[in-house]
């Protein structure tokens, strides 16, 4: 007996979305994750797998602005989304506000944790411009680092906060 | 060994009516995934039993919160940043809105959903105590229609529900009746962010005088199934908060609870909290749980 499925199914299958703001059609696995996807057909491997379990965030990308755990993702989910990794956060050559603060403060080591921590500290900026210590740690708290001890890294979001309200 | 997802079938329909046809087709077969952070992980760990998947994420049907006179209807497909953000659920439902706070980072609150932690039925999971404090009910949907259950039984034993296998929740109603209610709520974990909790506790009540005149009790990660403290509750209704009051409901509440020692903690050290708890929301009920 067949059911009207809209997409998806075992095979492979095209499906596509926007990926840092082009548009983008992969052929793949409905169930292969998006940051496979991401890393192996897209060759962005900003993304980096960690626990791949969803505990430590060092796969972060925003889907339809919202910060999510690549490694959980099934790729079929993303058809049609708005995806932004860490390569569509600079314009060029030139870093945004945090991907500077991140540098000037240290807030980057070994860099396994940077892409994540830079996208969820985006989004939490995008959320909340003018964010209290407090409120940083929340935000972060779904990424683990363990070169920096954290500090560093809640410095450069203080600051990064700072220098997009003056621009 | 991690899954090939060649090995795997994922739909996804897009709406609820044909979600439940798929149910129903091929009962017990297909299994619901919402935004993954539960089922992803099994999957990506090799240990999901399931082959074929429907994806019910951002299912229209299910992503709405409906506020009506009597009580807030939450659609299963919620995310723990939808319940954060919504405003009515916020002012009336603070234990829920302190569970989804504390469920995983930002990353997870953005995909997990309350339906999925229902159906997921762990019992350390924080948000469910505090649908048991609230009365929550729940309606459950399939190709013959739709029931109304109380959340209250819906945990039958350790991972199992009373949900049938071409079923879906579609939303989970909270009275608002407990909007007066003085609220406690704690989670007891290894350290505050991405824990699983050790022990966590949601409690509503009101004091007529000095007296306890309702209270709700509700725990995790002390049982098979989220619990509550029924006996503990009759036990200190109608009495006055008071050192013997508290001494009591501890002993009680302990003996209500099936602890066990895992990986996160031990029994005991579980049951001790657990009477702590109870004896510090009767405190702190005294303090400052009387209707103006």
């Amino acid at each position: 007996m067949t059911t009207n499925i809209s997409s998806g199914g075992r095979a492979k299958c095209e499906l596509s979305f926007t990926l840092n703001g082009e548009m983008r059609t992969v052929r793949v696995h409905p169930m292969e994750r998006l940051l496979d996807v991401l890393r192996q057909e897209l060759a962005l491997t900003g993304a980096k797998e960690g626990c791949g379990e969803g505990e430590c965030g060092s796969c972060s990308v925003l889907m339809d602005g919202a910060l999510v755990n690549s490694c959980l993702v099934p790729i079929l989910q993303a058809k049609s989304a708005n995806i932004v990794t860490i390569e569509g956060l600079a314009a060029g050559e030139q870093l945004n506000c945090l991907q500077e603060a991140f540098l000037d403060f240290g807030g980057a080591q070994c860099g396994i944790c940077t892409p994540g921590m830079i996208l969820a500290a985006s989004h939490l900026l995008q959320r909340n411009p003018q964010p209290s210590i407090d409120d940083i740690r929340e935000g972060l708290s779904g990424n683990l680092c363990r070169c920096t001890g954290y500090v560093q890294i809640f410095e450069a979001v203080a600051r990064a906060a700072h220098c997009r309200a003056r621009t | 060994m991690r899954s090939d997802p060649a090995d795997y079938e994922l739909v996804a329909p897009g709406n609820l009516r044909e979600v439940v046809a798929l149910l129903a087709e091929e009962p017990g077969t297909w299994l619901a995934i919402a935004g993954g952070t539960d089922v992803m992980v099994q999957y990506a760990a090799g240990k999901l039993p399931a082959r074929k998947l429907v994806s019910i994420w951002n299912l229209p049907e299910l992503r709405r919160i409906e506020v009506i006179a009597g009580e807030v209807r939450i659609g299963a497909g919620c995310t723990y940043t939808d319940l954060r953000e919504n405003e009515t659920v916020g002012r009336e439902f603070p234990l829920l809105v302190n569970a989804a706070s504390w469920t995983g980072g930002i990353a997870n609150q953005n995909r997990g959903t309350l339906g999925g932690n229902i159906v997921n039925a762990s019992p350390a999971a924080d948000s469910l105590p505090a649908l048991l404090a609230y009365e929550a009910e729940l309606i459950l949907v399939s190709v013959r229609g739709e029931r109304r259950v109380p959340y209250l039984d819906f945990h039958t034993d350790y991972k199992k529900t009373k949900l049938a296998s071409d079923e879906l929740i579609r939303d989970i109603c909270l009275s608002r009746r407990f909007s007066d209610y003085f609220s406690y709520t704690r989670k007891v974990g290894a350290r505050q962010a991405q824990a699983i909790s050790k022990v966590c506790i949601a409690a509503l009540g009101r004091l007529d005088g000095e007296k306890v005149e309702d209270v709700r009790i509700a725990v995790g990660s002390v049982a098979p199934v989220p619990l509550r403290l029924l006996e503990t509750e009759r036990i200190v209704q109608g009495k006055a908060v008071e050192p013997s009051l508290l001494l009591l409901a501890k002993k009680i509440a302990v003996a209500e609870i099936r602890p066990i020692d895992d990986i996160r903690s031990t029994m005991r050290y579980r049951s001790t909290v657990v009477g702590n708890l109870v004896a510090e929301f009767l405190e702190r009920l005294g303090a400052n749980g009387r209707t103006t």
